[in-house]
């Protein structure tokens, strides 16, 4: 039997390139870190136009499927693909299908089945992001899995953190506060680390995990020292009765709070938010001038948008895509 | 003590096999004759009797495999494993006989549960199985057991395997009270208060990647505990499946202050550490968790010199469904016996980190004598429980070629060395490649 040849093989349009996720800053190096941060420079110059929206993924379809409540995350995902032009479609767990019971491989393959670009994932399990690589064929960002990682809040913090001083290396940041639950400190540690930031963790010892290879320390004075004082949110319910980490939200507001008197003039802060005033962060700190919590959610707009641009097209936003945003 | 279906003993003569049996003092190619399942005769050209003649050449026989910590998961779900498909397995991987934990639905608590294992046991069971029963009832660590009951209605020895006995009380009582039975007493020490929502070994990789950590001495102090409380009564116990420096530590000084203590390690214990958890591969999650290499290294130190004198596998099949799911979703335990032997000799015997004889011997003798039950050996008049193993061919492990009914084995992908190649269980060939 003979097979009809459609085209011979040097016609044959290329395959499709290998899949990019973005599940944990560690699957990055500095090359990476210092595209992303210039691909959303890029961007940013384009926000400022009348017309906010670029073409430059037009047909594309992003999911955003989010386990977890959220706000600034989710709403940064969405905005960041309808002003690249892209199809967006946001689950939310809750009045989902989830809601019955059905798995998450379930779920996943379910949306996998209109063929999506990209699968944006936020869910309360470590490794529920991999799960999604592994049985969808969408190039896959974690938007933050469990305690694990979220790296997109990293590369924004950057992104802020460069805006503001010009450079990242040799900066030297206090995080403080609940280190062991926030996957937001552990994506940090391994970006700064990538950019040359000094880290100091701060916070009551049986928040600070044990084994982390970084500066730890329990003594809030340290903080006086650094460039950027990171204030993580302290999760009411790793407070209820019973777990002890600390004896009372009150004891730690005044152990560990980031209060006016600890902070030098003009010392920068920043939280990745939601912030809870009087707890963690004074309400005077979180409404100075020094405070970056707004700069942070609109760089969360533009590196989102980086992101997704990277991952689709795996390079760094050039002459093509700002002339692609000229048409528009 | 020990079931299994009734099958007409095999008529064999294996000749030319390097044999090795550490217990017997045997390593040596010569033939061996089996008559109607039992070792007839070991010697230079025996005859064959018109016996069925296997060639030995290039192959080594040994002693078959015990393994003391087994989940097969019958009664309640026989969707991933039966005493059936259990026992196949084990046959598969070298056994002439395993233990079987007493957690499932319903706990093995009652004369009436373990009866009815024991009759499928003896209708299903393709090498010899031996059931633990509970410490306590429903394993609830709040009332003892009937153990004297099921003592006599065939229990090896007693565990609350996966839900640890909590009250140093109730532990007291049991060591108390088991006594009577002549049965052992089957720890798994962890201390809950510690691990609680543990999922990984607390160290450098759980902090890295978020898990809430199970640390080292969630297992130790309740190492130690029971330690005090078996010198304190006098009682001989048997602790599972032990994964830390800490806990070989107080074994060592247990022993060297005359209690009576037996131990097991897991292969994945000996040769994985929790590095390798980085994957994220819900196959790589299990109770206790892996540890770091100080630990590993200890737990190697301790099989080698006898400290610990038992591998036991602790096979804990999941269905797919159950373990496809996020890491930190998944439950806890993987499964072992038909990889046992072939892992632990391409990664420890191979690279020179343990001689052929001592894992043998850790896998046969140590075990049984643990558990008082008959050592399978290669000797004149004994029941033949031999295993034919192939040291030079290698295999892929993939998850079609798995007689269990699950396939939850870290392994999966992996090429061993080391290949059964006939299981000889109570006399019947039970397995053939």
């Amino acid at each position: 039997m003979t097979s009809i040849r459609l085209v011979r093989d040097d016609l044959r349009p290329p395959g499709p390139p290998p899949r990019r996720h973005l599940l944990s800053i560690a699957d990055l190096d500095r090359d990476d870190v210092q595209r992303l941060l210039g691909t959303a420079r890029t961007f940013e110059s384009a926000l400022d136009r009348e017309v906010k929206k670029l073409p430059t993924l037009k047909g594309r379809l992003v999911v955003n499927l989010f386990y977890e409540s959220s706000t600034r995350t989710s709403s940064s995902f969405e905005l960041a693909a309808k002003r690249l032009s892209a199809d967006t479609l946001t689950i939310k767990s809750a009045g989902s299908s989830v809601d019955k019971g059905e798995s998450l491989k379930d779920t996943a393959q379910t949306l996998g089945a209109y063929d999506p670009d990209v699968i944006v994932i936020r869910h309360p399990q470590i490794g529920a992001p991999q799960l999604v690589a592994r049985v969808t064929d969408a190039h896959v960002v974690n938007a933050g899995d469990g305690k694990h990682q979220h790296p997109t809040q990293a590369l924004l913090d950057l992104y802020t953190m460069q805006q503001e001083f010009d450079r990242l290396e040799g900066l030297h940041v206090a995080v403080v506060g609940d280190v062991l639950h926030s996957r937001v400190a552990r994506s940090l540690l391994q970006a700064f680390a990538l950019v040359g930031i000094r880290c100091t963790l701060v916070g009551p010892p049986a928040l600070l995990p044990r084994g982390l290879d970084a500066e730890m320390t329990t003594d809030i004075g340290v903080i006086r020292d650094a460039d950027v004082v990171y204030v993580l949110r302290m999760q009411q319910e790793r407070m209820e009765a019973g777990s002890n980490y600390v004896p009372s939200l009150r004891e730690y507001a005044a152990r560990w709070g980031v209060t006016p008197d600890r902070l030098r003039p003009g010392q920068k802060v920043m939280h990745p938010g939601p912030m809870n005033r009087g707890v963690e962060i004074d309400p005077r700190v979180a409404d100075s001038v020094d405070a970056l919590v707004e700069t942070q959610v609109r760089s969360g707009l533009v590196i989102r948008m980086a992101v997704l641009y990277d991952v689709l097209t795996g390079g760094p936003v050039g002459v093509r895509a700002l002339a692609a945003a000229e048409v528009a | 003590m020990l079931y299994l279906k009734d099958r007409p003993g095999a008529n064999i003569v294996v000749r030319g096999a390097r044999v090795l049996d550490p217990a017997e003092g045997i390593d040596t190619v010569v033939d061996v004759r089996i008559d109607a399942g039992i070792v007839a005769a070991i010697g230079e050209q025996l005859d064959t009797n018109e016996h069925r003649v296997v060639d030995g050449a290039r192959l080594v026989l040994t002693p078959a495999f015990v393994d003391p910590h087994v989940h097969l998961r019958t009664p309640g779900r026989e969707d991933e494993e039966t005493i059936a498909s259990g026992t196949q397995a084990a046959a598969a991987g070298g056994f002439c006989a395993i233990l079987a934990m007493p957690n499932t639905d319903p706990v093995v608590d009652s004369a009436a549960t373990l009866g009815a294992l024991v009759e499928t046991a003896g209708r299903e069971a393709e090498i010899a199985v031996g059931f633990l029963a509970a410490i306590t009832r429903g394993q609830r660590g709040d009332e003892l057991t009937e153990m004297a009951e099921l003592a006599d209605a065939g229990a090896v020895a007693f565990s609350d395997d996966g839900v640890p006995v909590a009250s140093a009380g109730m532990m007291r009582r049991a060591l108390q009270y088991s006594s009577i039975t002549g049965r052992k007493l089957a720890l798994h020490c962890e201390d809950q208060s510690l691990s609680h929502d543990g999922h990984v070994h607390e160290g450098a990789v759980a902090a890295e990647l978020g898990f809430a950590g199970y640390p080292s001495v969630a297992e130790s102090v309740m190492v130690e505990r029971d330690l005090a409380l078996a010198a304190y009564e006098g009682q001989p116990i048997h602790l599972l499946h032990l994964s830390s420096v800490e806990s070989v530590a107080a074994l060592r000084r247990a022993r060297a202050a005359g209690v009576a203590v037996t131990a097991e390690v897991t292969p994945h214990h000996l040769v994985l550490t929790d590095d390798v958890v980085r994957s994220l591969d819900p196959n790589v999650k299990m109770n206790p968790p892996l540890r770091a290499e100080l630990d590993r290294a200890a737990l190697l130190d301790a099989l080698r010199d006898g400290t610990i004198e038992s591998i036991g596998t602790d096979h804990a099949p999941h269905a797919l469904h159950e373990k496809d799911v996020p890491f930190e979703a998944a439950p806890f335990g993987v499964t072992g016996l038909e990889t046992a032997f072939a892992v632990l000799y391409t990664r420890l015997v191979q690279p020179g980190l343990l001689p052929l004889a001592t894992l043998v011997e850790r896998m046969t003798a140590g075990p049984a004598r643990a558990f008082g039950l008959d050592r399978p050996r290669v000797a004149v008049g004994a029941a033949a429980n031999l295993v034919l193993l192939d040291l030079e061919r290698e295999w892929d492990v993939d998850a079609q070629s798995f007689r269990s009914r699950s396939r939850n084995s870290w392994l999966l992908g992996e090429r061993l060395t080391g290949v059964v190649a006939m299981t000889i269980a109570g006399g019947a060939v039970a397995f053939e490649a």
